[in-house]
This record gives structure tokens, C-alpha cells and sequence, in this order.
């Protein structure tokens, strides 16, 4: 008898990139219906023009790079990163926005570094990035809760921004609770007063329901050891630990940390975006430092910075520094002397 | 079971893994099958190969030493039926390289007579270094399956004694169970074995790691154990973890140390030993018996009816499973080990070896890893069943861009080869085989570079001896030069040349003049001298062709 050589081990658990891929997309359910309940499908309809446009772009990309166009299309990992970028653009986006925010995700931060497994930048943030830098006042339409539109109403308005009957665009529009934190501090308003606004009470809690949402998909994704536990766990705790800090010292300056970790996309972040193996570190102890890089500088950026929300940049600027943190972290191995 | 509650230790990483173990332990060891010829390579353990002592025609006995420990490091290789030499020369062996090497190979006459056996009595009268060398004449190397000679594992070395013998009873690969059927039916003679090391090895103390997926197996040497009475030896089951039975892993779950990487268990006054070299040395030892058969695993879904055969050395792995049955039609690789660390063969005309513990025929085709390979995503999975703890994503990016440097800061060589994380790699990628490159490509840098190391070096002292050659001579024209003026005193140079010129061809011109048709020495010569004339020729440039090879070989001056 003759056989095929080939190098051991023979036997393999037969995980595979989609099936990670698709627990991570299934993850995102419970956050993104919650987020339907409060807003509409206007969230449905950006996703489905970011995953269109992230398809296309890829299957160009994929095949202009002669690669096996089928095989890497159904990786979802192109999916995974239009609906990452659809839900951390604003609900009220323009379509063309969100189309060149994947455009450059995809092609940009993604291919032109190599593809999949290659970037050494968040694709979805740099995405992200792009737009804000680009057309900053789009980057605050956010939807008001209730606004009662169907789902014709609401493609006409995404797709040819013709608004039904006496509703105007402003009617729409709402700021975000950490936007409206941020304006109403910038006008010397002490956040006892800001927070008395129906954003804080009644509606605007909508978006603490989201990122609940986001947080049980998140623990899911750790239990089933999609994601490891330090990356969300840093994040969150050195966000915790600069606003219990700073809000000790001055309630009226600095947000509360349950106000910090659930507005603004925190837990998105945590779970979902830091986590992106590709672009973070990678060893056990620089998975933690570059999460408590990522939460101090979203902080700063928050806090202090000219920008409503600093995840995106903090995660850029983290995803630099891994190839060193990953150089410094090496975990002792088995046997090593010393500590 | 008391033994049971001893205090466990766990090791870093590690697979639960489907253990498909029973598919071969349905029936007990077969024996007695003698193929139509034996196939024996002369290296079948670390360390220099043996040196044969027969020749082709011989008759040989059955255990009778054919070929010669060669070396320190070495152990002989003996007949394992009796029969006739019936050739010696390069055959495939099996090896993931699929070389060929020598071998001898002998026609069973199907007598199967034994040489006269020498049996020592009580092990007890003998002294460890005694111990040692009938181990080593038995042949005996490791048959967990690196195949390393047990009499130098048996010595302590610079210590008098060593802490503990750690007994490897674990067989946590897939589909091997050899171990588990040996231990079954053969657990008197594994104890009297583990002695007879412990007795050698001066062991304080002795445990024995067993997987508690072997309960019958436990239970067979726990009677053993019960009936030779109460002492040292201590039996321990331990969680099926794989790779529990590597031997780094092994001693940290029994004895909590850590053997220091890049070093050896006796560093820290372990000696680790198979529970199938126990056996070998009883034989060994209280039989005179030396290593020509042992136990081995034919299995998998490929097989048609699995289990497990006592198999003399050299076996054609073909023969064999014909004579088990055979393959079932659905077979599309034949592995020689286990499906984790084993390798497999492209064909199945090889011999078995001293270390080849199972055969394994599997239904899936060996994965393809160009088609069905993705990108690295980096998640991390392959780091956290790393039984070695080491960051094997960042291992695979370094051999991947061929930083041969880099990728050893990454402590590439203290890799097992475990293949964990290939199992469990969600882009599939065959990291272990980016690990065997990268090493091989480093041995090979290393050799080239003492090479040319060695090369530079006689580069170096060939420049300076043409130099100090050079010097010489330009010395010496100087000093012949200025004798030759002080001769001539007031001619100066040109002259003297030209008329050194003019006189010779007047020489030359005389001598042709006399002798104008002065027949050669060499003409009109007989064959036989025309021969010696070729054969001094062909002489003289075979000696020019080998000093022009050794440039570095007295040269005389010109």
C-alpha cells in the first residue's frame, strides 16, 4: 500500500475561523435587538449596508489579491467587521457614510496590510476613525428613542433621507448621554444639573439596556472561551478605576463609573472590539496591559480630549504598541529558572 | 486504594482528547507469528549505530548479537529468530524523512532456536554498574518511543542516588495501548523490573503515573504490587490529560518539580522510565533475555480487526497486518506512533523498529495543509494548551518569516512537539511542522557554520603560509641577486641577462647539432612498459588531484 505523507498530529478538533467568527456575530444578538426595542431598524438597515458594502469590497479585494474569493468570503470575518463599525457609527448615519467607513475598513485597514490575520490596526475602528475625522458633524446623529417610523419610513430616511410628513431631521436627531455629559461640562454646568435631563432618566436608558445586551453576549463569548477574560476585564476595570478616582475628588466634574462603563459604547468595546485577536496583544500579561492602556486613554480622551468618545483612537494608538508589549510579556516557560 | 489520594500536581495546557482506546484492549496479545524476513536497521535508538559482526550467509541463533554496540552512546542489535543473513544494505526505514539506511536483513528458518541463555540468578548479587551492562548488552533502549539506551538513563551519574524513578504507566496518546495490555497481563514482571532499575538507579523512591482511563490496568499492578509486599514503589493514578505521559509533564504531576528547561529530569534527582523498559529488563535481567520482540498496537478504523501483538524487531509492517486481517477499504494513511506525535508512512513495505509502539490506519486522509490552511488570527488558542507554556502563535510568525534568531528568544527549542496546538489551531495551520523546519533549518545553520568556521580557519593559515612563502623566496632572489653583482661587479644588469640568454640557446643550438637524430628513450617501447609508463602517469596525478585538495599539506618550495 502507498499513502499521502503529511506532518502529525493526525487528529484535529475541527474548530474553525467561521464557526469563531459566527459565535462572536451571535454574541452581538441580544445587544443589538435591545437596541431595535429602543431605536427602530434604523440599527437593522446600517448593518445590512455595511455587511453589502463589506462583501463587495472584499470579494474585489479577495480576487484582485488572488485569493480563493469563496473560502475567505465565508471566513464572516468581513461580516463581523461591518457590523462591529454599523453598531459603533451613529443610528442616524448617512448611507454613504457608513459605506466608505467599511470601504476603508476593508480595504484600507485590512487588505492593504496583507488580509485577514495581517492588520496591525482595528479595521472597524480605523473605519471609524476616518469618518469622524472626516465629517465630524455627522458623527452626533444619534436617533431619539420612540420616534414610532416603519421600516419603509425608515429606508426612505437612511436610503434618500426624505423625512415622513411634519418631522424634521433635528426632531430626530439627539444627542448621546456622554455627548450631552460632554457639552453641557463644557458650558460649566455641574453633571448634578446635566443628569436631571429626560436623556438620563426616562429614554436615554435605552442605551444602558443596549450595552447590557452587549455585556451578556460578552460573557457568553468568554465561557465559551471565544475571547479570553483579560482583555474586557482590563478595559473595564481601568475605566472603572479613573472615574472612581476622579469622581471621588469632584462628583460635579467627573462622571460616576457605572455612568463611564455603560454609555458610549463601553462594553461594545470591551467585549467585542478590543478583543479583535488580530490587532491585540496576544500574550496573557500584555493582553491586561494593553486593555489598561486602551481604558486609561478612552478615559483621557473622554474626559479631557476634544473628541465625545476616545475608544477608537485609544484602541489605534494600543494596537501600535503591541508588537513591543507582546516583545516584554513573554510568559515564563516550563521549566525556566528564575522568576 | 490509598495511593490514590497521593498529592497531585497539574502541568501547564493540555488536551482532553478522545481517548478510542477500547477498539484495540477486545482481545489479549497475540503471539508467535514469525514473518518471511526480518528487516533490521542498524540505528534503531539515539546515538551512534550499531556495527555489524556477521556476514551475509551466516546462520544466526535466535538472540544472538549481530551487530555491536559502536560508541558510548550505543547499544548491539540481536537476531529475533533464528535463521540466515540473507543480505546487508540500505533499506527504507521507517522515518518522517523516509530515508534509507543499512540494514541487515535475515531469513527465518522458522526454528526459532534460541542461543544459550545467561541467566544471573538474584539481580540483587549484582552491583548497579553490572546491572547496567547486562542492560545495555540486552539492547535495551526506551520504548516510549525516543529510543534513548536505558543503561545510561540507569546511571546516576555524578549523584550517588537519585530522589525518585518515576515509572511513565500513562500512554495518554489516542489509540495506543500497549502499555495498558502490557501492564494487564504482564504487571508481575513490570515490578520485578522496576526493581531491578530502582536497584541501579539507588531510587529512594519510586512512582508510577497511570491514566485513570486504564482501570484495569491499575488494578493488575496493584495487585502485583500487593502480593511483592509493602516498600517504595507507589502507584498513582493520574487525570487523562494528554500529554500526561511526556516525561517533563509526567514528573511535574506526580512529584510538583519542574525540570529545568533545556536540561534533564536527573538534574533535579529524577529519572523518568517507560513502563515497557520495566519489562525489557526483567526479561533482560532475571531471563538473559535481550530486546529482539515488543509489545505494539495495530489500530484504528482502517484495521480490520485492531489489537495488540507481541512482534519480533524488523517485522515488515505489511506482512504484519496482513497477518492481523488486514486493511479495510475505506484506509487512507497508515501512521507509525500515535496520531498526536507519530508520523506517517508513505509506504507500508517497512520495517517495525525497537521504539515503533503502534501502528495506526486511519480513515481520513492526511489534511492537505496548503488548501485547507487560513491566516493566523493570533487568538491565542494554540497558548493555552501549550504544555510548555509557550506563546506558539508568535513561534509560528518567526518560522513563517524564516527569523531563525528571533524565533530561539521565543525558546523555539523547548518545544515538544506535542502537537496541541495544531489540534486545536481554528485556522488549522500545521504549527508542529513550522517548529520540526525551523529546528532542522537551525541544526543545519549550526553544522554549516562550524564548517565553514573550520574552513575559514585553514583559508587563513593558507594566506599566511603563501605569504611567508612569498617572503622567503623574494629574500632569497635578493640575496642571489646581489652575489651575482658583487660577481660581476661593474656589468650592470641588462647585460648580464642577455648574455646569460644568448649563451644558452648557443647551448641548445650546439646540442641539437650533435645530435641531430638521437632516437628518445620512450620510443619503440614494449606493452609492458607502455603500461608502467600509464599506470606511473595516472599515479602521479591522482597524487597531484589530492594535494591540490589539501592546501593546507607540505607544499615543498619551488
Amino acid at each position: 500500500m502507498q499513502f499521502n505523507k503529511a506532518s502529525s498530529p493526525y487528529l484535529h478538533n475541527n474548530n474553525n475561523i467561521t464557526a469563531v467568527m459566527q459565535r462572536v456575530l451571535l454574541a452581538l444578538v441580544p445587544g443589538t435587538l435591545i437596541y431595535c426595542y429602543f431605536f427602530g431598524w434604523f440599527i437593522l438597515v446600517n448593518i445590512t449596508i455595511a455587511c453589502v458594502t463589506a462583501l463587495i469590497s472584499e470579494a474585489i479585494m479577495l480576487s484582485l489579491r488572488k485569493r480563493p474569493v469563496k473560502a475567505y468570503l465565508s471566513d464572516y470575518s468581513a461580516i463581523l467587521t461591518a457590523c462591529l463599525l454599523a453598531l459603533a457609527l451613529p443610528t442616524l448615519a448617512p448611507w454613504w457614510l457608513i459605506v466608505i467607513a467599511t470601504l476603508f475598513a476593508i480595504i484600507i485597514a485590512k487588505h492593504l496590510y496583507g488580509g485577514l490575520g495581517y492588520n496591525p490596526f482595528n479595521p472597524a475602528m480605523v473605519g471609524y476613525v476616518v469618518v469622524m475625522i472626516s465629517f465630524p458633524q455627522y458623527m452626533t446623529q444619534w436617533l431619539v428613542p420612540d420616534h414610532g417610523l416603519s421600516l419603509i419610513q425608515t429606508l426612505q430616511v437612511q436610503l434618500f433621507g426624505s423625512l415622513p410628513g411634519p418631522l424634521t431631521l433635528d426632531g430626530l436627531t439627539s444627542a448621546t448621554p456622554i455627548d450631552s455629559l460632554k457639552t453641557g461640562l463644557s458650558l460649566q454646568q455641574p453633571i448634578s444639573e446635566i443628569t436631571q435631563s429626560p436623556l438620563f432618566t426616562a429614554n436615554g436608558n435605552g442605551w444602558e439596556w443596549i450595552a447590557t445586551g452587549f455585556l451578556l453576549g460578552g460573557f457568553w463569548l468568554i465561557y465559551k472561551r471565544v475571547i479570553g477574560w483579560q482583555i474586557p476585564l482590563g478595559m473595564l476595570l481601568a475605566i472603572a478605576a479613573m472615574s472612581f478616582v476622579f469622581n471621588l475628588a469632584n462628583p460635579d466634574q467627573y462622571a460616576a463609573p457605572v455612568f463611564q462603563l455603560f454609555n458610549g459604547g463601553t462594553i461594545l468595546a470591551a467585549f467585542f472590539i478590543a478583543t479583535d485577536p488580530v490587532s491585540a496583544s496576544t500574550t496573557p500579561r500584555g493582553r491586561i496591559l494593553y486593555a489598561i492602556g486602551i481604558g486609561i486613554l478612552t478615559y483621557i480622551i473622554r474626559t479631557w480630549g476634544g473628541y465625545p468618545d476616545g475608544i477608537a483612537f485609544a484602541v489605534l494608538l494600543m494596537n501600535m504598541a503591541v508588537p513591543t508589549i507582546d516583545y516584554y510579556t513573554q510568559p515564563k516557560v516550563f521549566g525556566a529558572k528564575g522568576p | 486504594m490509598s495511593s490514590n489520594k497521593s498529592k497531585l500536581w497539574s502541568f501547564p495546557g493540555g488536551l482532553h482528547l478522545p481517548g478510542h482506546k477500547e477498539i484495540s484492549t477486545r482481545q489479549a496479545i497475540g503471539k508467535n507469528f514469525i514473518p518471511s524476513k526480518l528487516i533490521l536497521p542498524l540505528q534503531q535508538h539515539i546515538g551512534e549505530p550499531s556495527e555489524v559482526i556477521i556476514e551475509t550467509g551466516d546462520r544466526v541463533l535466535k538472540g544472538q548479537v549481530i551487530a555491536r554496540a559502536n560508541g558510548y552512546v550505543s547499544v548491539p542489535l540481536h537476531a529475533p529468530t533464528s535463521g540466515v543473513i540473507s543480505s546487508i544494505e540500505e533499506c527504507a526505514i521507517p522515518h518522517p524523512s523516509g530515508l534509507a539506511a543499512p540494514c541487515i536483513i535475515i531469513e527465518p528458518d522458522n526454528k526459532d532456536e534460541w542461543i544459550t541463555l545467561d541467566k544471573p540468578g538474584s539481580y540483587k548479587d549484582l552491583d548497579p554498574s553490572a546491572l547496567r551492562n547486562r542492560i545495555r548488552d540486552a539492547g535495551i533502549v526506551g520504548l516510549g518511543g525516543a529510543g534513548f539506551p536505558s543503561f545510561i538513563k540507569l546511571n546516576p551519574g555524578a549523584r550517588t542516588a537519585v530522589d525518585e524513578l518515576v515509572i511513565n504507566a500513562a500512554e495518554c496518546e489516542p489509540y495506543i495501548t500497549c502499555d495498558d495490555m502490557l501492564m494487564r497481563e504482564l504487571a508481575d514482571e513490570i515490578i520485578q523490573g522496576i526493581r531491578i532499575m530502582q536497584h541501579a538507579l539507588q531510587a529512594r523512591r519510586c512512582l508510577i503515573g497511570i491514566e485513570d482511563n486504564k482501570p484495569q490496568a491499575y488494578e493488575a499492578l496493584s495487585n502485583a504490587l500487593r502480593e511483592s509486599g509493602k516498600d517504595t514503589i507507589e502507584l498513582i493514578s493520574i487525570p487523562t490529560i494528554y500529554p500526561a505521559g511526556g516525561e517533563k509533564q509526567l514528573i511535574k504531576v506526580l512529584t510538583g518539580k519542574e525540570s529545568p528547561s533545556q536540561g534533564l529530569p536527573l538534574d533535579i534527582g529524577v529519572v523518568c522510565q517507560n513502563v515497557g523498559t520495566a519489562q525489557a529488563v526483567y526479561q533482560a535481567i532475571i531471563n538473559g533475555k535481550p530486546l529482539i520482540s515488543r509489545i505494539m498496537t495495530l489500530t484504528g478504523e482502517g484495521i480490520k480487526q485492531p489489537g495488540n501483538h507481541e512482534v519480533l524487531i524488523g517485522t515488515p509492517v505489511d506482512e504484519w497486518i496482513q497477518h492481523c486481517g488486514g486493511y479495510q477499504d475505506s484506509v487512507k494513511q497508515l501512521v507509525m506512533g500515535g496520531p498526536m506525535m507519530g508520523f506517517n508512512l508513505a509506504t507500508d513495505q517497512l520495517p517495525v523498529l525497537k521504539t515503533t509502539n503502534c501502528l495506526l490506519a486511519l480513515n481520513e486522509a492526511a489534511n492537505s495543509p496548503a488548501i485547507n490552511a487560513m491566516p493566523c488570527i493570533r487568538c491565542g488558542a494554540c497558548m493555552e494548551v501549550c504544555p510548555a507554556k509557550l506563546l506558539p502563535q508568535q513561534l509560528y510568525w518567526q518560522a513563517f518569516a524564516k527569523d531563525f534568531d528571533k524565533i530561539q528568544d521565543y525558546k523555539l527549542f523547548d518545544c515538544i512537539e506535542c502537537g496541541c496546538c495544531s489540534y486545536v489551531c481554528p485556522s488549522q495551520i500545521p504549527l508542529v511542522q513550522y517548529y520540526r523546519f525551523a529546528k532542522t533549518e537551525i541544526w543545519a545553520q549550526e553544522r554549516d557554520k562550524t564548517k565553514s568556521d573550520h574552513a575559514r580557519d585553514r583559508h587563513e593559515f593558507r594566506l599566511e603560509r603563501l605569504e611567508k612563502e612569498k617572503q622567503e623566496r623574494e629574500e632569497r632572489m635578493r640575496k642571489k641577486k646581489a652575489a651575482l653583482q658583487a660577481k660581476k661587479g661593474t656589468t650592470n644588469e641588462k647585460d648580464a641577462k642577455k648574455d646569460a640568454i644568448a649563451d644558452a640557446l648557443a647551448r641548445v643550438k650546439a646540442k641539437q647539432k650533435q645530435n641531430p637524430a638521437e632516437s628518445k628513450n620512450i620510443d619503440n617501447l614494449t606493452d609492458e612498459q607502455q603500461q608502467k609508463i600509464n599506470d606511473i602517469e595516472s599515479r602521479r596525478q591522482k597524487q597531484d588531484s589530492s594535494t591540490e585538495k589539501q592546501p593546507d599539506s607540505n607544499k615543498t618550495a619551488e
